[in-house]
């Protein structure tokens, strides 16, 4: 037998690179799936979905009268569904097809051209689309707080279909998908424009639109049940996990510390805005400190893949504390029927939390970001905040003057003292 | 035959119940009510916002009785329902003009 050396060497070389790949930790590359980051992302969109049905339709519901807990429900399951459809349709390839500056491109409309092997960085494309959808779904639905108890379901539904459409998915492009926000630099980890303040804007918007309800403020319209909200806040603060470390779209130290300030953040704000309020009312409330959770948590979104523990803790107090005078005191003192204060916590919230995170990003504050000067990055930061303020304000109102015209967005004043659940849906919540 | 009609602190019920038993007045029907009259009410607090509750939650406790037995079926409930506090509540008695068993078709002080 002829002793082929040339040979015996490839192999043996082969051999090596065999042995040192398999005890190598995994590298994650562009171009590659990762099953790890799959894993979490997988996960995190049903934390995600979660936030909504139940968290958010709970947390409402609970803090609407008896006779119109249905109709929370009914409107957070009925956005989950259309959602999910018009996504499928428009929404994804508008948020994230090549397009231009302002919106994306119609190439992938229906999911077109996203196969089982199609990838988004280390992850099937086609599950990033699915965890971006959640997203799309709640935003929508943290809407129907500020219109709560008077708007009728079939103009619901239109208005929200087409706000997702025409108003969520291009604020989408601008900073997630590769739209002029992002090329700006604009730093928005999880959603604090595209999702709390443009939900926010829009619900204020809608609370002016269709007015105040009969009796407000006057009547007392207490929550039916601060159990059931309870439950929600308390499920959107675990979902939350996923909405701000699952962002990360991969499982590493970035998801981890996202999970980490989500957390502090939160802390911070519930005891915040419940010290806020025991100073100032003599007694804390449950409303108050899981209304201040959540406000930790939509100040946290834009910041959690860019600030440390340190800046998390100063973002969670100030939001807490910001956010209780907006929903209260500020509430008050302009007049507006934001019922369940999408407003007030979303919208002020997300805005704060878009500036700070300008602010705790930098390197020297304890951040992960690579910016300029914060001075610069706070600018940016306005730049976005105010462009999505504007845009979903005008976009909003005209929806809403569009619809009001074919449907009617308003229930009658009468349907509105019945109550929502026998006058849209012909059920009652509770039969005992 | 009279209809005594009680409201009284939810709380007094069991006793009420208990020392009704005693002088041998076995029936009732009770249905929880809200009321006030010198009691004052609560604040509860929504959003910032302190609103008064002037309805206080009691309990309405009716008894139809014979006429000899009334006045100690009202001194029972006084001494039972009462914590000398505001809000302890009242007690009416009104005239029966009928009462019937419906199993038996029984009238009268019988069907009591």
């Amino acid at each position: 037998m002829i002793w082929n050396y040339a040979s015996f060497l490839k192999k043996t070389r082969t051999g090596i690179l065999t042995l040192l790949f398999l005890f190598l930790p995994a590298v994650a590359r562009a171009d590659t799936l990762d099953s790890g980051d799959t894993a979490w992302i997988i996960t995190a969109t049903a934390l995600v979905l979660f936030m909504t049905i139940p968290g958010l339709a709970l947390f409402y519901g609970g803090l609407v009268r008896t006779k119109n807990v249905l109709s929370v429900l009914m409107q957070c399951f009925a956005i989950t569904a259309l959602m999910t459809v018009l996504w499928v349709v428009g929404g994804y390839t508008i948020s994230f097809g090549e397009g231009n500056a302002f919106m994306g491109s119609f190439e992938k409309a229906f999911l077109m051209g996203v196969t089982p092997e199609s990838l988004s960085g280390t992850i099937p494309e086609i599950l990033f689309s699915m965890f971006q959808l959640t997203f799309a779904i709640i935003t929508p639905a943290l809407i129907i707080g500020a219109f709560a108890e008077r708007m009728k379901f079939s103009a619901m539904l239109l208005f929200t279909g087409a706000w997702m459409l025409l108003i969520y998915s291009p604020v989408c492009h601008w900073v997630w998908g590769g739209g002029w926000l992002m090329n700006m630099g604009a730093l928005d980890f999880a959603g604090g424009t595209v999702v709390h303040i443009n939900a926010g804007i829009a619900g204020l918007m809608a609370a002016l639109f269709l007015g105040k309800r009969k009796g407000y403020p006057t009547t007392m319209m207490m929550p039916h049940s601060l159990t059931l909200s309870v439950v929600g806040a308390s499920m959107l603060w675990v979902g939350w996990f996923g909405f701000n470390a699952g962002s990360a779209l991969a499982a590493d130290g970035t998801a981890g510390m996202a999970l980490a300030v989500t957390q502090i953040s939160t802390g911070a704000a519930t005891l915040s805005w419940m010290f806020a309020e025991w100073v100032r009312h003599g007694k804390p409330s449950v409303l108050g400190a899981i209304t201040g959770a959540v406000a930790g948590l939509v100040a946290i979104t834009p910041a959690s893949g860019f600030v440390g523990p340190m800046g998390a803790l100063a973002i969670g107090a100030i939001s807490g504390i910001l956010c209780f005078f907006s929903a209260t005191t500020v509430k008050r003192v302009l007049g507006y029927d934001d019922s369940l204060d999408a407003f007030g916590v979303h919208g002020v919230g997300g805005l704060v939390g878009a500036m700070l995170t300008g602010v705790f990003a930098a390197p020297a504050l304890g951040g992960y970001a690579e910016i300029g000067s914060i001075g610069r990055q706070v600018w940016i930061q306005f730049v976005g905040s105010a462009a999505t303020i504007a845009y979903s304000a005008v976009g909003t109102l005209i929806l809403l003057k569009i619809i009001d015209m074919v449907v009617g967005v308003r229930v009658s004043e009468e349907e509105e003292a019945t109550g929502l659940d026998i006058t849209q849906h012909d059920e009652k919540g509770y039969n005992y | 035959m009279k209809l005594v009609i009680a409201i009284i602190k939810p709380g007094r019920l069991e006793e009420v119940r208990e020392a009704l038993s005693q002088i041998g007045v076995t029936g009732m029907t009770v249905s929880e009510v809200k009321g006030f009259g010198r009691q004052k009410g609560h604040t509860e607090l929504y959003r910032g916002a302190e609103y008064t509750i002037d309805f206080v939650p009691k309990v309405k406790m009716e008894t139809a009785v014979d006429d000899d037995l009334v006045d100690k079926t009202v001194s029972t409930i006084v001494s039972a329902a009462g914590t000398g506090k505001i809000g302890d509540g009242k007690i009416f008695v009104l005239d029966l003009q009928e009462a019937v068993r419906i199993r038996t078709g029984e009238s009268g002080s019988e069907a009591l």
